[in-house]
């Protein structure tokens, strides 16, 4: 053996295998399936699975599994036709209780998917579906925030009896103008007491005038800006699972932004319709003198009532009247009690809405209040040629907690399972609350059938480019060559391994990246055979050459692949997602080729050569 | 197999003035179309509208301009891709429209689906124009942040000339690159760009190998000239220095061919960045090296007991 320790050759057999094992879950190709969710109030169980076999069954559609999965139901068919079939009699005869959403199915073999080992995802170039960048206008939440701030102060200086001229939200901040300093003076510690999120400074005096200015903190506004996106990436993920889209991405893109992907969805009209929805909440009293199953049954209802749904379907009657709106709720946390330490929601109204719910705790101490959550999604009809716009109203009830005691603006809701759900509720009650506007500035709509002719062509470019490579280098380099295309072909499998254990997205840029670095993969190889070429000609023994090639070409490679990587981090640098997933793939690539054509090269030579008597070299 | 003598001693140094001169005059041009031109910027960049239709027979594109001008489309855009059963449509929405943009895809199919009904939409693009306006800022950013850490990778590694040279023929390789869309005025969008980055990375790459072998002539070396080490060092990498250039050109003449339309941008780049790079590692970085002046008591290893040295009494 030559210069090549026997640990080495034991790491480049383990990552060679543990490369090969990761790498093998994307030859299995996905399968068309439909998977069936529950909506509210039903369940995915067993007998929704003999549903499911029976309305297949009396249909004749073929299919080859159904298969129960946690919360979920998958249906896999031979093709994509049956598929059509399938979801459609699925969809007419399940009923709205279920979500039917077509899917592509792994086909990955149980024993490697419980090593973690799974194919990578397909971008929607390579799937078809729908792509949307969505903006949420943050202006237009702070300025919100900064008119119930004016309430909040004019009412703190009302109460203590402080004169003011006026209070007025400007370009500048919101503007409190007093008549004396004094006055001034007193406002200020009024306002920083009674509303902490906010700056006071002294305004220039001009005649009776004493203005002071007041400016939301920066971290305040950093925060409601962090918590809009949150509140949005929450709230669209809430609505599009409602869609029914199997595998859908959302996600945050940068400070104000948000990436929505919907693979397998053609019709963009229908899902903009339920992003666009608006959502607003209602705190309502519980009518305790109905009951909620019999008025469920039969429909009778008191007359100043009305019957709602929570979450999981079951019946709530609540009373009509409107205790306080989501316009007046200011913020939502979750947080644990402080005395018991179980998760809580602490909830801040406005001046205003704490006045209303101070009436109304006072005489309904001991009694439930319920929180309904409603979304309007706008639909726009054509009646008689003419555009009508109507909005579906989804009405549920999020939160029914007994009244502890008297409150006003500040309460806490308790009784919560979990600091999850806890999470959730405030997430929701935000949503009601803060609901920014949200406007599409990128829309991308590719077809199913431009997606299947993406992946094939991409497949095609990279066996030709690698096959290619693989033969100029054999012809040009013998046995050497051979070498580095063994080498090349592992650098493939290595790179779909680490590419599919981070379980990135496999995109068209990304096979851009995929064929770009196995072109300059086999620059390494080049560089060592180049070097021992050269070694043989200034007369040293091939062994000796061998060695010497290694050792020198290794510092050229070194720095020609940090260079490189320099540059593929700054295509990672700016933002944009499918450049993320070439730099992605082109990063990582430099990494694996420096481990395969270095050091697998290294060893496939060293066991080759090793031991023997040379008298010269094939390369 | 062979095909570059190993014993080859041409003097391209000697030649720099012409090579020099070639290569300024390149950067000039290009630079001019870049400034004059200017790219035609995909709609990664302006923003706007693109709709690919697909028809199931043939179809004239005059006739799709007609259908399109008939429904009040007056600016769209039509191009053939792929054969003639596929157009591409791009529009410009005007700035009072921003609500009714996402509104065109469907009114052009529409438009389309009028004359003749055999027609599908195979892909609909839609791009707000401040992602764009920002998109094209980041470029810019992402490629002077490659540049300054290339520098000063160079700059530790060898020495601050090579970081100069490097640096130089990096904006000269760039510039020409994207001087060629400017010529042909072919559609540079997020893809193209993203290989001009590649063609950096590509480049530098090239750059270093044979700055490495001039460092590591110059330090073996007695009593060469400068101008003799860097001829010696081109010559002796020059096999390497095309031989990688074809092996990497050919996975890029694959993937323009067989990848699709959707890669011809990103491949065609690769091409040319390629070629440009290859030639300025041999015709550009070299003769700047030497007109820097570098020298080999540049290039020794700094002795590491210096410190340790000058502290003795």
């Amino acid at each position: 053996m030559i210069d090549f320790p026997r640990w080495k050759y034991g790491l480049v057999v383990l990552v060679l295998l543990v490369g090969i094992l990761y790498a093998l879950p994307n030859l299995y190709r996905q399968q068309p399936a439909v998977q069936v969710s529950a909506n509210r109030g039903a369940t995915v169980d067993l007998a929704l699975k003999e549903k499911v076999l029976g309305i297949l069954q009396t249909k004749k559609i073929e299919f080859q599994d159904v298969e129960l999965n946690g919360d979920r139901l998958l249906v896999r068919f031979a093709n994509p036709e049956v598929q059509l079939l399938g979801s459609d009699a699925l969809r007419t005869d399940l009923g709205e209780q279920y979500n039917v959403a077509l899917n592509l199915a792994s086909t990955v073999p149980h024993w490697l998917r419980a090593i973690g080992a799974n194919a990578m995802p397909l971008g929607l170039d390579l799937q078809g579906g729908v792509h949307f960048l969505m903006e949420v206008d943050q202006k237009d939440v702070l300025e919100k925030q900064e008119a119930r701030f004016v309430d909040d102060i004019r009412n703190a200086l009302r109460d203590k009896g402080v004169r003011y001229q006026s209070v007025t939200r400007g370009a500048q901040g919101i503007v409190a103008v007093l008549r004396s300093e004094e006055d001034r003076r007193k406002a200020a510690g009024e306002i920083q007491r009674n509303v902490p999120e906010v700056t006071v400074a002294d305004g220039a005096v001009s005649g009776d005038n004493y203005p002071l200015l007041v400016k939301v903190r920066p971290e305040k506004v950093r925060e409601i800006a962090q918590n809009t996106i949150r509140q949005n990436v929450g709230t669209l993920r809430n609505r599009i699972n409602a869609l029914g889209v199997s595998e859908p991405i959302i996600q945050q893109q940068g400070e104000t932004r948000i990436v929505v992907e919907l693979p397998g969805v053609q019709d963009t009209a229908e899902a903009k319709k339920v992003l666009g929805a608006t959502a607003t909440l209602e705190y309502r009293a519980v009518d305790q003198s109905a009951n909620p199953i019999e008025a469920e049954r039969n429909g009778t209802v008191p007359p100043d009532s009305r019957l709602y749904h929570r979450r999981d379907g079951s019946p709530v009657v609540l009373k009509k009247k409107v205790i306080v709106t989501g316009d007046e709720l200011v913020d939502a946390t979750a947080m644990p009690d402080q005395q018991s330490g179980l998760p809580a929601v602490s909830v801040r109204l406005n001046a205003t809405g704490g006045k209303k719910m101070l009436d109304f705790t006072t005489q309904n101490v001991g009694k439930p209040m319920a929180v309904v959550y409603i979304e309007r999604i706008p639909e726009v009809k054509i009646v008689d040629g003419k555009e009508l716009r109507t909005a579906k109203v989804k009405e549920e009830v999020i939160s029914v907690a007994n009244i502890q005691g008297v409150f006003g603006p500040r309460f806490q809701t308790t009784g919560l399972d979990s600091m999850k759900e806890a999470a959730d509720l405030a997430l929701f009650l935000k949503a009601g609350s803060l609901a920014a506007p949200v406007d599409i500035v990128e829309e991308r709509v590719i077809g199913p059938s431009l997606g299947q002719d993406n992946i094939q062509k991409g497949i095609r470019a990279v066996l030709i480019g690698l096959l290619s490579v693989l033969f100029c280098a054999a012809i040009y380099y013998k046995l050497f060559g051979l070498v580095a295309d063994i080498a090349l072909f592992f650098n493939l499998v290595l790179l779909l391994a680490v590419l599919s254990m981070f379980q990135a997205t496999l995109t068209m840029p990304g096979i851009a990246g995929i064929v770009l670095t196995l072109g300059m993969a086999i620059d390494a190889n080049v560089l060592i055979c180049e070097r021992i070429r050269e070694e043989l000609r200034n007369g040293s023994t091939p062994l000796a050459s061998i060695r010497a090639g290694y050792e020198k070409a290794w510092a050229t490679i070194l720095d020609a692949n940090v260079t490189h990587l320099l540059a593929a981090f700054g295509l990672f640098s700016f933002g944009s997602g499918p450049i993320k997933g070439f730099a992605v793939t082109l990063a990582i690539g430099i990494l694996t080729s420096m481990f395969t054509s270095v050091t697998v090269t290294h060893a496939i030579t060293a066991l080759l050569h090793g031991g023997r008597k040379l008298k010269s070299l094939s390369v | 197999m062979e095909i570059f003598n190993p014993n080859s001693n041409i003097n391209f140094l000697g030649a720099r003035k012409v090579s020099i001169a070639i290569s300024a005059v390149l950067f000039v041009a290009s630079l001019i179309l870049i400034l004059t031109r200017g790219l035609n910027y995909g709609l990664d960049f302006t923003g706007g509208v693109l709709v690919e239709a697909q028809y199931e027979q043939p179809v004239e594109i005059g006739a799709v301009r007609e259908a399109l001008e008939t429904a009040g489309f007056d600016h769209a855009l039509v191009q053939s891709v792929g054969g003639s059963k596929e157009v591409a449509i791009r529009l410009q929405p005007k700035g009072t429209e921003k609500d009714k943009a996402d509104k065109i895809a469907s009114d052009v199919l529409a438009a389309l689906k009028a004359k003749r009904q055999d027609v599908s939409i195979k892909r609909t693009d839609f791009v707000g124009p401040q992602v764009g306006e920002e998109l094209r800022s980041d470029g810019v950013i992402a490629v002077i942040f490659v540049i300054i850490g290339i520098m000063i990778y160079i700059g530790v590694r060898f020495e601050k000339r090579f970081a100069v040279a490097a640096i130089a023929s990096e904006i000269h390789d760039t510039v020409l690159t994207v001087g060629f869309f400017a010529l042909t005025q072919r559609e540079f969008d997020i893809t193209v760009l993203a290989s001009v980055l590649s063609v950096v990375g590509y480049s530098i790459n090239d750059k270093v190998v044979v700055f490495d072998r001039v460092r590591e002539l110059f330090r073996a070396s007695r009593k060469d000239t400068p101008e003799a080490v860097l001829n010696k060092a081109i010559n002796s990498t020059l096999s390497r220095t095309i031989i990688t250039s074809l092996f990497t050109g050919i996975t890029m003449v694959a993937l323009y061919l067989f990848g699709g339309p959707v890669m011809h941008g990103f491949a065609l780049t690769m091409i040319i960045g390629i070629i440009i790079g290859t030639l300025s590692s041999i015709f550009f970085a070299n003769p700047i090296l030497l007109w820097l002046g570098v020298s080999k008591k540049d290039l020794m290893p700094v002795a590491k007991d210096e410190g340790e040295l000058a502290r003795r009494p």
